[in-house]
């Protein structure tokens, strides 16, 4: 009898290779596998270790008013130039919070994964999220993963929603601007977007920018101290700069008047724009915030966020107005005016 | 960006603002002038130039870009290729929402189709010599600036054998539109900013028939606020002195016989032919078409992508606004039959046109 | 549909292909359309082509012109406004 070998060891593909099977989300075994072998490792903490059908924590002595947000990202390509999705979907999560006022405190993280995304793609996002999260001192406290089949979804969507604290008395709300305050922006616009675009199929092109994804939920905190002559915080993300401003005063009595010379931009964003004919204005930034402040009290909400490596160049880039109400108008470097207006719909490069 | 950020300075640019007043005062009446290429109508409306310009002196948007021209049963018909099974239509950015007779390619995409936008030609090149087993048909809009791109891209697509690519071809000339824009009698403009990059293809004696035939003083301007600035200050200055001639103040770019080499390419591959513009109708020549010789990679010849033919808008008078002898509001179908959301003509397609700038102004004050 | 800019050539070009960079920003760009080209030479790029080369003598020229328009300028504001 002749004794047939059965390379066993052959069967599982090496771990470069590795990839996430329909399986994986389908509550079996393999599900059991994953959330063990990448999730309760990275993450641990008791609200998650106990793996229930819900994290039981508990609400931080002292009072004061939940925050509670959620976000889905979808970028594509998941990696790019400064940081991946994981980072994108802590970050973005974060500072979502730290807009309205409040001191993140916990997490949950929603996986959809196409099936066939490597293990190691799945693991190095995950690294990501729990640098991104410990970083800004969130725990990670529930979660969930589906897989569906290839061409269902584009390799990793994330979702986050996020639970955080809000002191008692402190309002962020665009109804608060009034004439005269001065606009503050944490630093140079459309970094996110062009990191992001050139490594798009189709517009190909080289750069060192790279996204400028961040937590901002101390330089938020920072900011509150200013009290009530902090009028409104937000972070300008997908429609950039333009579209946060427009909204901040779509419908109320004054209007905001920005200066194209003061706006920090990155040499590099603005020839990537120029060579796709792109409005820097539109382009998406995932770490940069804006903050409308009491003329008074400018110079100093200034100086706290360049305390923050994420705001060391900071600006006081306009101010709101009574005239154009509802409107943001933009100085340009010619000595001109502009209306500036929301994206039109997805930024696309243009030839004219 | 050097050579781009210099041309922006704000003290100069208050100088030639200052010297145009000036050049204008000395005209002793209102001046109408025209900036012909769309990519002038962006350049003016984001610097905001029209600041800069003295009350008397009014610059007027010409028919901007190529994609603003081009007919809706062009857009049905390139909706109609990406409709096609195995069929993919790449396209640059500024297409996808231009409207059809019914809808837009980026509708098209969310109802399955597979449309794909790039910055490059080549790259629609690249998607095709990548994917053989599917057609990728390649959306050739453009003025004579854009057509060498194309054609020396169809030109290199023969030269390494990739016999999926094609080109849906809806070219267009210059000269000629400005000819048949020009002629009208009721024609109000006093004189032209020529399209620029056109002219780095077809040179700047290319515009010479303006004066000549016309009367009209032409500046060849670059596209950058100081640029267009002492464009513009030519023009007045031209007036001023009763001069009407080419001048060209784009040197570093053009030359006065242009881009020969280009032009070949342009040759090689494409034949002048007649053209249908939006809201304007069939102007003599004012286009290519793909010659005989390339039918293999003439999207129109390659599939059936006929649509029932459209018949232009009676009602539209984009013609006369371009002229300049006809403002917005009194067209009949301004803000109602037309709007931003539903354009019948180019000065409505355009987001920066005559009549789309008006709609959106004229609603926020 | 005319938005070209200028892009200086970084590397010799290989057959119609040419590397342009500006401000860090790097891609690859057809020359077929553009005779003699050779590294440091200044680019019109337009739609991923060459469509002519930049004039360095004569941008910089035109360049000094505004210079001195905003000197001057400076030194007797609204000067002009009188006309």
């Amino acid at each position: 009898m002749r004794h047939i070998r059965f390379p066993t060891s052959d069967l599982r593909p090496p771990a470069s290779e590795r990839r996430v099977l329909l399986g994986h989300g389908s509550g079996g075994k393999l599900s059991a596998d994953l959330v063990e072998e990448l999730i309760v490792p990275r993450f641990s903490n008791p609200a998650l270790d106990a793996l229930g059908d819900s994290a039981v924590v508990a609400i931080p002595e002292g009072g004061g008013r939940l925050a509670i947000t959620t976000d889905s990202y979808v970028v594509d390509p998941i990696f790019f130039p400064g940081g991946d999705i994981g980072d994108l979907a802590v970050n973005g999560t974060v500072n979502d919070l730290a807009m309205a006022g409040a001191d993140p405190l916990y997490l949950t993280l929603g996986m959809v994964i196409e099936e066939g995304l490597l293990f190691s793609d799945l693991e190095r996002v995950l690294d990501s999220v729990k640098r991104s999260a410990d970083s800004a001192g969130v725990k990670v406290v529930a979660g969930d993963t589906k897989v569906v089949p290839r061409g269902k979804a584009d390799k990793l969507f994330l979702n986050t929603s996020g639970v955080g604290l809000v002191p008692a008395g402190f309002v962020s709300a665009r109804e608060n601007i009034g004439p005269g305050d001065a606009v503050i922006l944490s630093g140079t616009i459309g970094d996110h977007g062009v990191a992001v675009m050139s490594k798009r199929a189709g517009l190909g092109f080289a750069t060192e920018v790279r996204s400028d994804t961040a937590a901002l939920h101390r330089m938020a905190a920072a900011l509150r101290r200013l009290g009530g002559a902090l009028r409104f915080m937000r972070d300008p993300t997908r429609g950039g700069l333009a579209a946060t401003l427009c909204e901040a005063c779509r419908g109320r009595p004054c209007g905001v008047e920005i200066g194209e010379t003061v706006i920090p931009i990155d040499p590099g964003v603005r020839a990537a724009c120029d060579l796709l004919g792109l409005d820097p204005l539109h382009v998406a930034n995932e770490g940069k915030m804006v903050a409308f402040v009491a003329p008074e009290r400018a110079d100093e909400a200034l100086a706290a966020m360049r305390g923050f490596v994420e705001g060391n160049d900071a600006a006081v880039i306009g101010r709101a107005v009574e005239t154009r109400p509802g409107m943001v108008v933009l100085l340009t470097r010619a000595g001109g005016k502009r209306i500036v207006d929301l994206p039109a719909g997805e930024i696309l490069p243009r030839i004219c | 960006m050097k050579y781009i950020d210099e041309f922006h300075d704000g003290a100069a640019a208050g100088a030639l603002s200052a010297k145009i007043a000036a050049a204008a005062g000395r005209i002793g009446r209102p001046v109408r002038l025209m900036e012909v290429c769309g990519t002038h109508t962006v350049a003016v409306h984001r610097h905001g130039l029209r600041d800069l310009f003295p009350p008397g002196l009014k610059l007027v948007s010409g028919p901007g870009c190529p994609v603003c021209v081009t007919p809706a049963d062009y857009v049905d018909s390139a909706i109609k290729a990406a409709s096609l099974p195995g069929v993919t239509v790449v396209t640059f950015g500024d297409m996808v929402r231009v409207p059809g007779s019914r809808s837009t390619l980026v509708d098209a995409r969310a109802s399955g189709a597979d449309v794909r936008v790039v910055y490059s030609p080549t790259d629609a090149l690249e998607a095709a010599a990548g994917e053989p087993a599917r057609e990728v048909v390649f959306l050739g809009v453009g003025f004579e600036t854009t057509v060498p791109s194309v054609a020396g891209t169809m030109v290199e697509a023969r030269r390494r054998g990739v016999k999926n690519f094609s080109v849906l071809g809806a070219f267009k000339q210059i000269p000629n539109t400005m000819r048949a824009l020009i002629s009208d009698p009721a024609l109000a403009i006093d004189g032209f900013l020529c399209p620029a990059h056109v002219a780095a293809i077809i040179g700047s004696a290319a515009y010479s028939f303006i004066p000549a035939e016309f009367k009209r003083p032409c500046v060849v301007a670059g596209f950058e606020p100081l640029d267009i600035l002492y464009g513009v200050l030519g023009l007045v200055t031209q007036l001023a002195e009763g001069r009407a001639e080419v001048e060209n103040q784009y040197s570093r770019v053009v030359k006065t016989g242009g881009n020969a080499l280009a032009r070949r390419v342009v040759h090689e591959v494409l034949e002048p032919a007649d053209a249908v513009w939006r809201g304007i109708g069939t102007i003599p020549v004012s286009g290519f078409r793909i010659r005989e010789g390339w039918r293999d990679q003439d999207a129109a010849r390659r599939f059936d992508l006929s649509v029932p033919a459209l018949v232009e808008n009676p009602g539209c008078r984009c013609g006369e606004v371009l002229r300049g002898s006809l403002d917005p509001p009194g067209c009949s179908l301004f803000g109602k039959g037309c709007t931003p959301e539903r354009p019948v003509g180019p000065c409505m397609v355009s987001s920066e046109g005559s009549c789309a700038a008006n709609y959106k102004y004229s609603r926020q004050e | 549909m005319c938005l070209a800019v200028p892009m200086r050539v970084v590397g010799d070009p290989e057959g119609s292909r040419a590397t342009v960079e500006a401000e860090g920003v790097v891609r690859v760009v057809d020359v077929s359309l553009v005779e003699g080209v050779v590294p440091g030479d200044y680019l019109i790029v337009h739609a991923g082509f060459a469509i002519e080369k930049l004039d360095v003598a004569d941008a910089e020229e035109r360049i000094e012109l505004f210079r001195e328009m905003a000197r001057l300028d400076a030194e007797n504001p609204g000067t002009e406004k009188g006309g």
